[in-house]
C-alpha cells in the first residue's frame, strides 16, 4: 500500500484550508456589483395569500427590487418538480402538488418564500423585508401525517385528494398475512422515526450572476451535485439553457443530503439577477436552515415480524406512513420506497416481506434524503422489532439474529436487493469481543450499586450504498441515471488532474482520490489535484449522496487510469523499444519487467505530449475520460453495540460504551473512515437521544427553530466510540468498495434505544429518548 | 441587527447620563443575552451604554462574613475566585456551569439577574443567599428584586452595581440542564444560614425563580438528603414545554435538591 497509495491512513490534505479558515464558500464570493438578497418567509403554516404590497419596501434606503410569485410565473419560471417517479399500488402516477419558487396564492409551510429583496446590503434588505405587506387570510393546518390522512383534515394541494401523494407496496401482502396466521410467534410494533433537522454546518447560500454581455448565468451554490443542479434548473425551471449556465459548487460545509435538492432560492437569486441587473448574494441565516432546508426521516410505522417453531424468521410486514411536508422535494418520493422498503430484509433470511407506504403532505418543511435516507428508518424497524423479539422469545439477542443471518451470497432478498457478498457473523463477533458482552452482567450489578440501571443493545444493520446501476432505477422510476465520470488529465511535466463529478463537502475527495491516483503510478501524492465543482472545468457528474463516491465515483477515475495506464505503456513501450505487454508503471517508473531499463514517468508524460516520437498513428496528450455506471448497489454492514447507564431519577442517559465493527469492504484510507464512522455515530446518537423537530400541532409553528430548543449532539454528549472494520471485498466494483458515509447514522439509532429499552425493562420508548421521555417510560 | 449606537462609559453616572440623552438606550454588560435578542431583531435599542469598562462595577470582594461581588465581575472570574472558593464554593460550581467558555467570559453577574431569564442560574442563587441587590440607587433584597419572567424591581435607568450576602453555613447548587441550551431545566440552589434554609428554584416556574417551600420545611430539621426521601413538590404553577413537562420538573425539583444539599455537605 505505501505510505501515501490505497489503504495508507493520510492526514487530509484539504484540512490545512478549512482549520485555518482559509477555505472559500458560497458566502465568501464576491463578485463585482453584487447585491444582497433577503427572502420574505411565511409567518403561517397555511395561509391564502390575498396580496403583496411592496411599494413601502421599495422606497426603502439601498432597495434595487423587491420581486414576487407572479412575476416569477410571468417569466415562466417553472415549478419544483420531484424527480422520481412512484406509482401507487392502483397504478396510478404519485400526486404532486404545484410548488412555485416563490408562492403566488397561497403558503403551505411557515418559512415558505414569498418574495425575494435585492438591496444594497445585507440589512437594508432585512428592514425592507420587514417592510413588505403580504395580507394572509390563515387556514388551518396539519403538522402530522397521520392525522392528514383523517377525514376532514386541512387540504394543501388539489392535486393530492387526502393528502395522499401515493399509496405503494412491495411484495405479497396475502402471502405474508397467510405466513404470519401460521407464524409460532409474531412480535409486533408501533414506531416512530422522528423527524430531523440536518443542520450543515455552513447554512446554505447561493449567488446569481446574470451576465448580459454573455447573456449567459453563473451560480455558485452550496450543492452536493451542481451538474444535477444545472441540468434542472435548465429543463424544469427554465432559469437557462445548460450552455448558458455554469454552477459552481466551491467547498461546500457539510451536506448530508440536505445540499443534494434544487431550492428556490437559487432558482430565484439567478432569475432575480436578471431583473434587475445587479449579481444577487443570499446566505441563509441560522433560523432559515431550520425552517427551509429538507427535514429528515417522520415516519409513522407498524410491524409484524412472524417467527416458526425454531425461531426462524418467516414473514415481515411493515406499514408505514411517510411525511413528505408542504412539497415534494427532488428526490423525496424515493427515499421512503426504493431506499427504505428495499433493505427491510435486513442480514436476515426473511422468506416473505410486504411492506406498504402511504406518502403524506402536511403543513411542515419538505423533507428528503438526510444521511442514511430510508435505510436509517429500516434499520430501526428491523432492529428494534428484531430485539423486541429476542426478549418476547426469551433468547439471546445474539443468538436470535446468528439464527437467522445470511450466510450464502450472493442473496436475492424478496424486496429487490441482490446483496453481492457480507459476513454478518465476523462482524457480531468482533463487536461482542470489544464490547466484552460477556462481561456485560457484572458490570450491570456494579452499576446497580451506584444507583444506575445499566442496559445493553445491539443493532445489525445493512444499508445499500454505490447508488446506482442507471438502468435498474430508470425502471424503478428515476429521472436520471446514476453513474459517475472522471477524467484523468496528465499533465506534460508529470503532474496529474483529476476532473470528478462526485462532489466533496467533507468527505475528503482530494485525499482519497489522489491515493487511488498516486498508487497507481507510484507518483508522490502532492502531484495529484482533485478538481470538482464547477460545470465549465468538469464533464457532467452526478455528484455525491447516498455513499456513492468511493463505489461509483473512484470506480470511474480507476476506468480512466486503465486508460491512461494503457496508453502510457504505448508510449513506453515505443521509447524503451519493448514489448508493451512487458511494460510495468510503478514507483513513478515506467519500466521493462525483468531488465534495468526504465524512464521516469515525467519523461513518458512529456513525450505524449511533445509528440516527437510517438507510436504510429497515436494522438499527442495523455488524458482519458470514463463514465462508470455500476453493475449492482453495494452492501457496506455491520454490528453496533450501545451500552448505557440510566439514571433513575432523572431519566438521563449516560452512553458508557460504542462499539462499530462495520464492513466497508476493501478501505482506501482508514483515517478518514473512522472519521466518517464518528460523525455518522454522532448523527446517529443525536437521533436516538437528543434531536427532535417539532412542530406545534394547532398553529403549525415550528418549535425547534433555533439551537436554544432543537439539540444538537455535544462532544461531551459521547463517548469515546471502539470502532473497527470486518472487510469483505465488494466483488462488483475494481476497488472492491462498499461505502462509509452514512453507516453510522444507519446501524446507531436502535442500538442506543435497545440498550435504553434493556436498562429500564420497558420497551415504550420513542425516539429522541431525552430525560423526560425516559423517565416517563419508567413511571 | 437594526442600526444602534455604541457609547463606552466609564463610570455609573457617565452611564446614566448616556442613558438619558439616547432617545431608546439601553445597558449592555456581557451582551450574551442582549445581543443575540438584537440580532433575532427582537430588540432594537438606538443606543447601547456598555457597562463593561466600569472599574467600580467589577471585583469579588470576601471581608469577614460577608461576600459582596460587583455586578461587571463575569462568571469566568466568579468560577475561579479562590476567596469565593472558600467562602461558598456552590456560588463557583454555578457559575462554572453557565453556557460555554465565551459566554463565561463574556457574561456578567449584574447582566444575568437584571435580565432574569426563569432559566438562567445566577437567581436561584441569589434568592437562596438572601443577598442584597446593590444599585445606584438603592438596596434591594432578594425576595424584592425577582418579579416576573424577564422582570425585576429595578427601573429603566437603574444600573446593578453589586450583591452581597453572608457567608452561609453550607450551600450547594444542582442543576439539570436542558438538553438543548444547557440553561437550567429545573436548578436548585439550598443554602443553610443561621436563621434557616433557603431553597430556591429556577428553570421550572411559570413566573421565574421561587423558593420552594416544601423542600425547605423539609430540611430545617435535618440538612441531609435523606430528609427529602417522600418530600413531592406540587407541579401547579410549573413551566411545561417540550423539554419537560410540569410533572417532571415537579420530580427534578425534588431530585436536584437532594443532590444540592449531597454538595453542599461535601458530596
Ligand atoms: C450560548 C449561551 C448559553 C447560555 N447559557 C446560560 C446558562 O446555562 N445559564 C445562565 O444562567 N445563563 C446562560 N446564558 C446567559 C448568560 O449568562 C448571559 O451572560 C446573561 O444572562 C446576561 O449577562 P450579560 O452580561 O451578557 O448581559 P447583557 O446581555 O449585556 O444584558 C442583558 C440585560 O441586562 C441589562 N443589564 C446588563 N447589565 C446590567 C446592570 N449592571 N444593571 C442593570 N441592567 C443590566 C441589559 O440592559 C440587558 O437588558 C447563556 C447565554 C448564551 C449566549
Amino acid at each position: 500500500m505505501g505510505i501515501e497509495g490505497i489503504g495508507a491512513r493520510v492526514a487530509r490534505k484539504e484540512d490545512k484550508r478549512f482549520i485555518t479558515g482559509l477555505g472559500r464558500y458560497v458566502d465568501d464570493m464576491v463578485v463585482p456589483g453584487m447585491k444582497h438578497a433577503v427572502f420574505v418567509r411565511s409567518p403561517h403554516a397555511h395561509a391564502a395569500i390575498k396580496g403583496i404590497d411592496a411599494t413601502a419596501a421599495k422606497a426603502m434606503p439601498g432597495v434595487i427590487d423587491v420581486l414576487t410569485g407572479p412575476e416569477l410565473k410571468a417569466d415562466g419560471i417553472g415549478n419544483l418538480i420531484c424527480g422520481w417517479m412512484i406509482h401507487s399500488k392502483d397504478g396510478s402516477p404519485m400526486k404532486m402538488g404545484a410548488w412555485s419558487p416563490l408562492a403566488v396564492d397561497r403558503v403551505r409551510y411557515v418559512g415558505e418564500a414569498v418574495a425575494i429583496v435585492v438591496a444594497e446590503t445585507r440589512n437594508q434588505a432585512r428592514d425592507a423585508a420587514e417592510a413588505v405587506e403580504v395580507s394572509y387570510e390563515e387556514m388551518p393546518a396539519v403538522t402530522d401525517a397521520a392525522r392528514a390522512l383523517d377525514a376532514g383534515a386541512p387540504q394543501l394541494h388539489p392535486e393530492a385528494e387526502g393528502n395522499l401523494i401515493y399509496d405503494w407496496e412491495i411484495g405479497e401482502a396475502a402471502a405474508v398475512d397467510e405466513a404470519l396466521a401460521k407464524a409460532a410467534h409474531v412480535t409486533r410494533l408501533k414506531l416512530v422515526n422522528n423527524r430531523l433537522v440536518p443542520n450543515a454546518m455552513e447554512p446554505r447560500a447561493a449567488l446569481g450572476h446574470y451576465d448580459m454581455a454573455e447573456d449567459h448565468f453563473t451560480l455558485w451554490t452550496t450543492s452536493q451535485n451542481p451538474h444535477v443542479a444545472r441540468l434542472v434548473m435548465s429543463a424544469f425551471y427554465n432559469v437557462a439553457p445548460e450552455n448558458k449556465l455554469r454552477v459552481i459548487a466551491p467547498d461546500v460545509g457539510g451536506g448530508f443530503g440536505s445540499k443534494i435538492y434544487i431550492y428556490p432560492e437559487e432558482i430565484v437569486c439567478l432569475w432575480a439577477s436578471k431583473r434587475t441587473g445587479v449579481p444577487v448574494k443570499w446566505t441563509a441565516d441560522r433560523t432559515e436552515s431550520f425552517m427551509c432546508d429538507a427535514h429528515g426521516r417522520d415516519h409513522h410505522t407498524e410491524v409484524a415480524l412472524g417467527f416458526d417453531a425454531d425461531n426462524r424468521m418467516v414473514a415481515l410486514k411493515v406499514d408505514t406512513i411517510a411525511n413528505f411536508g408542504a412539497y415534494m422535494s427532488l428526490f423525496s418520493s424515493a427515499v421512503p420506497t426504493y431506499l427504505y422498503a428495499t433493505l427491510l430484509s435486513g442480514q436476515y433470511v426473511i422468506p416473505k416481506i410486504h411492506c406498504n407506504v402511504r406518502a403524506v403532505y402536511t403543513n411542515t418543511a419538505p423533507v428528503d434524503a438526510y444521511r442514511g435516507a430510508g435505510r436509517p428508518e429500516a434499520t430501526y424497524v428491523l432492529e428494534r422489532t428484531v430485539e423486541t423479539a429476542a426478549r418476547e422469545l426469551g433468547i439471546s439477542p445474539a443468538e436470535l439474529r446468528r439464527r437467522n443471518f445470511i450466510r450464502e451470497f450472493p442473496y436475492q432478498t424478496p424486496v429487490i436487493m441482490n446483496y453481492d457478498a457480507g459476513d454478518y457473523e465476523a462482524s457480531l463477533d468482533a463487536a461482542m469481543r470489544a464490547a466484552d458482552y460477556d462481561g456485560f452482567p457484572a458490570r450491570r450489578e456494579e452499576a446497580k450499586k451506584r444507583g444506575k440501571l445499566r442496559g445493553i443493545g445491539m443493532s445489525c444493520y445493512i444499508e445499500a450504498c454505490g447508488i446506482a446501476p442507471s438502468q435498474a432505477v430508470g425502471s424503478l422510476g428515476a429521472g436520471v441515471g446514476l453513474w459517475e465520470s472522471a477524467e484523468v488529465r496528465v499533465n506534460a511535466a508529470g503532474t496529474i488532474e483529476v476532473l470528478t463529478g462526485s462532489h466533496s463537502h467533507g468527505q475528503g475527495h482530494e485525499t482519497t482520490f489522489a491515493q487511488v491516483v498516486a498508487s497507481r503510478f507510484g507518483v508522490p501524492l502532492d502531484q495529484v489535484s482533485i478538481v470538482h465543482g464547477d460545470t465549465d472545468k468538469v464533464q457532467m457528474g452526478m455528484g455525491t449522496y447516498g455513499s456513492r463516491s468511493g463505489a461509483v465515483g473512484a470506480s470511474a477515475i480507476v476506468k480512466a487510469l486503465d486508460k491512461v495506464e494503457a496508453k502510457a505503456k504505448k508510449i513506453a513501450a515505443h521509447l524503451l523499444e519493448a514489448d508493451e505487454g512487458d511494460i510495468v508503471i510503478e514507483n513513478g517508473e515506467a519500466k521493462v519487467a525483468g531488465t534495468d531499463k526504465s524512464l521516469p514517468w515525467a519523461q513518458v508524460a512529456l513525450a505524449a505530449y511533445t509528440a516527437h516520437n510517438l507510436p504510429e498513428g497515436m494522438e499527442p496528450g495523455l488524458k482519458e475520460t470514463s463514465f462508470y455506471d455500476p453493475t449492482n448497489f453495494t452492501f457496506p454492514a455491520g454490528c453496533y453495540i450501545a451500552e448505557v447507564e440510566v439514571d433513575p431519577e432523572t431519566g438521563h442517559t449516560d452512553i458508557v460504551q460504542f462499539v462499530a465493527a462495520d464492513d466497508f469492504g476493501n478501505i482506501i484510507n482508514p483515517l478518514i473512515v473512522e472519521g466518517q464512522v464518528h460523525g455518522g455515530l454522532a448523527q446517529g446518537i443525536g437521533q436516538a437521544l437528543l434531536e427532535g423537530c417539532h412542530y406545534d400541532p394547532a398553529s403549525g409553528q415550528l418549535v425547534t427553530a433555533s439551537y436554544m430548543d432543537y439539540t444538537m449532539p455535544r462532544a461531551g454528549d459521547l463517548p469515546s466510540f471502539k470502532v473497527s472494520t470486518t472487510n469483505t471485498p465488494c466483488p462488483g466494483n475494481p476497488l472492491g468498495v462498499k461505502g462509509c458515509g452514512e453507516a453510522g447514522a444507519i446501524g446507531s439509532p436502535p442500538a442506543i434505544i435497545n440498550a435504553i429499552t434493556d436498562a429500564i425493562g420497558t420497551n415504550a420508548l420513542d425516539m429522541p429518548a431525552t430525560p423526560q421521555k425516559v423517565w416517563a417510560a419508567m413511571k | 441587527m437594526h442600526q444602534t449606537t455604541y457609547h463606552r462609559a466609564s463610570s455609573i453616572s457617565e452611564a446614566v447620563k448616556m442613558l438619558k440623552e439616547a432617545e431608546d438606550g439601553k445597558f449592555v454588560a456581557g451582551g450574551q443575552t442582549l445581543i443575540p435578542t438584537m440580532k433575532q431583531r427582537l430588540a432594537a435599542p438606538s443606543d447601547l451604554i456598555d457597562l463593561r469598562h466600569i472599574g467600580e462595577l467589577k471585583g469579588i470582594e470576601v471581608a469577614g462574613n460577608t461576600v459582596k461581588i460587583g455586578a461587571g465581575t463575569t462568571h469566568a472570574e466568579v468560577a475561579r475566585d479562590a476567596a469565593l472558593a472558600k467562602a461558598c464554593p456552590a456560588l463557583c460550581h454555578l457559575a462554572a456551569h453557565i453556557g460555554d467558555p465565551h459566554v463565561r467570559h463574556m457574561g456578567t453577574l449584574g447582566g444575568s439577574i437584571a435580565n432574569n431569564d426563569p432559566a438562567a442560574d445566577y437567581p436561584a442563587a441569589v434568592l437562596a443567599l438572601a443577598a442584597t441587590v446593590h444599585t445606584n440607587k438603592r438596596e434591594i433584597a432578594a425576595d424584592d428584586f425577582f418579579v416576573d419572567l424577564f422582570e425585576t424591581a429595578l427601573e429603566d435607568d437603574e444600573i446593578v452595581t453589586a450583591i452581597s450576602f453572608a457567608v452561609p453555613e453550607k450551600a450547594g447548587y444542582a442543576k439539570f440542564p436542558n438538553p438543548a441550551s444547557r440553561y437550567a431545566l429545573t436548578g436548585v440552589f439550598v443554602a443553610k444560614h443561621a436563621d434557616g434554609v433557603r431553597a430556591a428554584v429556577t428553570g421550572a416556574g411559570e413566573n421565574g425563580v421561587f423558593r420552594a417551600e416544601a423542600i425547605e420545611k423539609a430540611l430545617v430539621g435535618a440538612f441531609e438528603a435523606s430528609a427529602l426521601d417522600g418530600t413531592t413538590v406540587p407541579a401547579d404553577g410549573l413551566m411545561s414545554d417540550i423539554h419537560a413537562s410540569a410533572e417532571y420538573r415537579a420530580n427534578l425539583i425534588v431530585v436536584m435538591a437532594k443532590r444540592a444539599v449531597q454538595a453542599a455537605n461535601g458530596g
